[in-house]
């Protein structure tokens, strides 16, 4: 199976100091990779690589072909703060910039709009629609903003930290939402809560200065020093360096 | 009220009435974006450095509009390398633009030979001065401002809102910070006429906050603050003339008093 984006021996940083360095990875259809590691490791550094907002120092990153920034975008849910809660723009507007590029494209307005209108009432917030953003509680916020990724159908969606967004108890709802999603696309999650994702995704890389790999959902202390991630784990196993085994 | 009526048939006033339109289109409509932007400070910024190059165009005897155009599209654009390419501080390369483009001015007025009589015009502005080939030129800014913000609306709106969003999507995003920076710059330039160098801000802010007390949609923000830029300003207008005082100051303190009034009614009702 050809993966949808490969990453081959990538170096990324700014002002030719490397941040991350020697970074290999695949991410394949149905893919739920939990990118994990300490502030500063470089896991929004990547992302902005993958997102082609960072040119890589040395290496690259291979799309295949179908994934195309102008045809069909990444579906792409940025961190809370990096919004202007008082920007004059209303939720709908806001949804429908995710589909910025069909715009100037074969698809016409009105199918926008509508596309627009069914995700808003798929994802129960058609009745905020016209409000401004300023005014919406987190968990909304997160709803808009997963709708604004959405939009584009993308094969591949990434969300930077979106559980900052909402306190715990909104949580579970994104989660049990983006397993439904998982079913047609890819899903990259970054965050730095590896205690909270883990249960829902299918694979972890650790990123703190290289990235490695972690085919699987359950990782162990041990595995988290020996990849050089100093991360607090929070323990839901029975035995206590099993972290993160059950999650009931 | 006969005065007032007779007030229009006069030249002068007509010529006013005309940059009244224009100002408050032009200003409504770049106002919106910088507020929204938060760019405020850097549009401050453009403005003062215009100073430099109105006093440059006394010194070498060409048309001071020209001058401030240059410096202001220089300062916009300068801002703009001081802070992504020598990675100055952004604040910092703003500051250091206002102040050279104000100190460059005073230079260049100083040793200008003989006395130059208008620079007061040029600090807080005459609408009743305006000159009919200026009024041309604000009529083609203005009619271009309304062309690229109706044609490109959702781009610079989206742009805006979320500038890492939209080069992910692939806008071109450089372009267009670039071309609206150049529209705020060509604003400020031609609306000095009206109020001033020193009061150009609030003609892009006041109007602004004042809508945005009763929408906080980007559209329906740009046709207000238009709407109040030119209540504010035909009322200081007529006052000023009424009162005989300056007529840029009077309309930047009638907008201010119609922000604080509105904002009370809002609180009370």
């Amino acid at each position: 199976m050809e993966p949808l984006i490969k990453i081959k021996n990538l170096t990324l940083g700014y002002d030719k100091e490397s941040v991350l360095s020697g970074v290999n990875l695949e991410i394949f259809e149905h893919d739920f990779l939990g990118v994990i590691g300490p502030n500063g490791g470089g896991k929004t550094t990547l992302l902005k690589a993958v997102l082609g907002l960072l040119r890589p120092m040395k290496g690259e990153i291979i799309f295949r072909k179908d994934i195309d920034k102008k045809k069909k975008p990444m579906g792409y849910l940025p961190q809370v703060k990096h919004i202007d809660r008082n920007f004059p723009i209303t939720v709908f507007e806001v949804v429908r910039s995710g589909s910025m590029m069909e715009d100037s494209s074969k698809v016409s307005k009105a199918e926008v709009r509508e596309k627009t209108e069914q995700l808003l009432v798929e994802m129960g917030i058609e009745h905020i629609r016209n409000k401004a953003i300023g005014y919406l509680s987190g968990g909304q916020m997160q709803r808009v903003f997963l709708c604004r990724a959405l939009i584009s159908d993308p094969e591949i969606l990434i969300l930077d930290e979106p559980d900052t967004f909402v306190d715990n108890r909104f949580e579970g709802e994104l989660y049990e939402k983006l397993k439904q999603l998982n079913k047609h696309m890819a899903i990259v999650l970054v965050s730095h809560d590896v205690g909270t994702i883990s249960s829902y995704v299918k694979t972890i890389a650790c990123v703190n200065g290289e990235l490695h790999y972690h085919p699987d959902n359950i990782i162990t202390q041990e595995q988290l020093n020996s990849y050089n991630c100093p991360i607090k784990l929070i323990t839901h196993g029975e035995i206590p360096h099993t972290v993160l085994k059950h999650h009931h | 009220m006969n005065s007032i009526v007779e007030l229009f048939s006069y030249g002068f006033f007509q010529k006013a009435l005309f940059a009244a339109v224009f100002a408050s289109i032009s200003c409504g409509i770049t106002g919106s974006y910088i507020v929204a932007r938060r760019i405020v400070f850097i549009s401050g910024g453009i403005t003062h450095a215009s100073f430099g190059g109105i006093g440059l165009a006394f010194l070498l005897g060409f048309n001071p509009l020209a001058g401030a155009v240059i410096f202001a599209v220089g300062a916009a654009l300068g801002i703009q390398f001081f802070t992504k390419v020598a990675r100055v501080r952004e604040d910092s390369s703003i500051a250091i633009f206002w102040s050279l483009g104000m100190a460059l001015g005073i230079i260049f007025v100083f040793i200008t030979p003989g006395y130059t009589p208008n620079l007061m015009s040029y600090l807080f502005g005459n609408i009743l001065t305006v000159t009919i080939s200026e009024l041309w030129w604000m009529f083609i800014l203005t009619t271009i401002i309304i062309l690229f913000f109706s044609v490109y609306f959702r781009k610079i709106l989206y742009i805006a809102f979320d500038e890492e969003f939209a080069r992910a999507a692939g806008l071109p995003v450089n372009l267009f910070n670039y071309l609206t920076i150049t529209l705020v710059a060509l604003t400020v330039v031609l609306n000095i006429r009206v109020v001033g160098i020193i009061l150009i801000l609030s003609l892009l802010t006041i109007p602004q906050a004042i809508a945005n007390l009763f929408t906080k949609n980007f559209k329906t923000m740009l046709l207000l603050s238009s709407a109040f830029a030119f209540t504010g300003t035909m009322a200081g207008l007529f006052i000023s003339y009424f009162m005989d005082i300056p007529s840029g100051a009077t309309i930047i303190f009638t907008l201010v008093v119609m922000f604080v009034l509105l904002r009370l009614y809002k609180h009370f009702f």
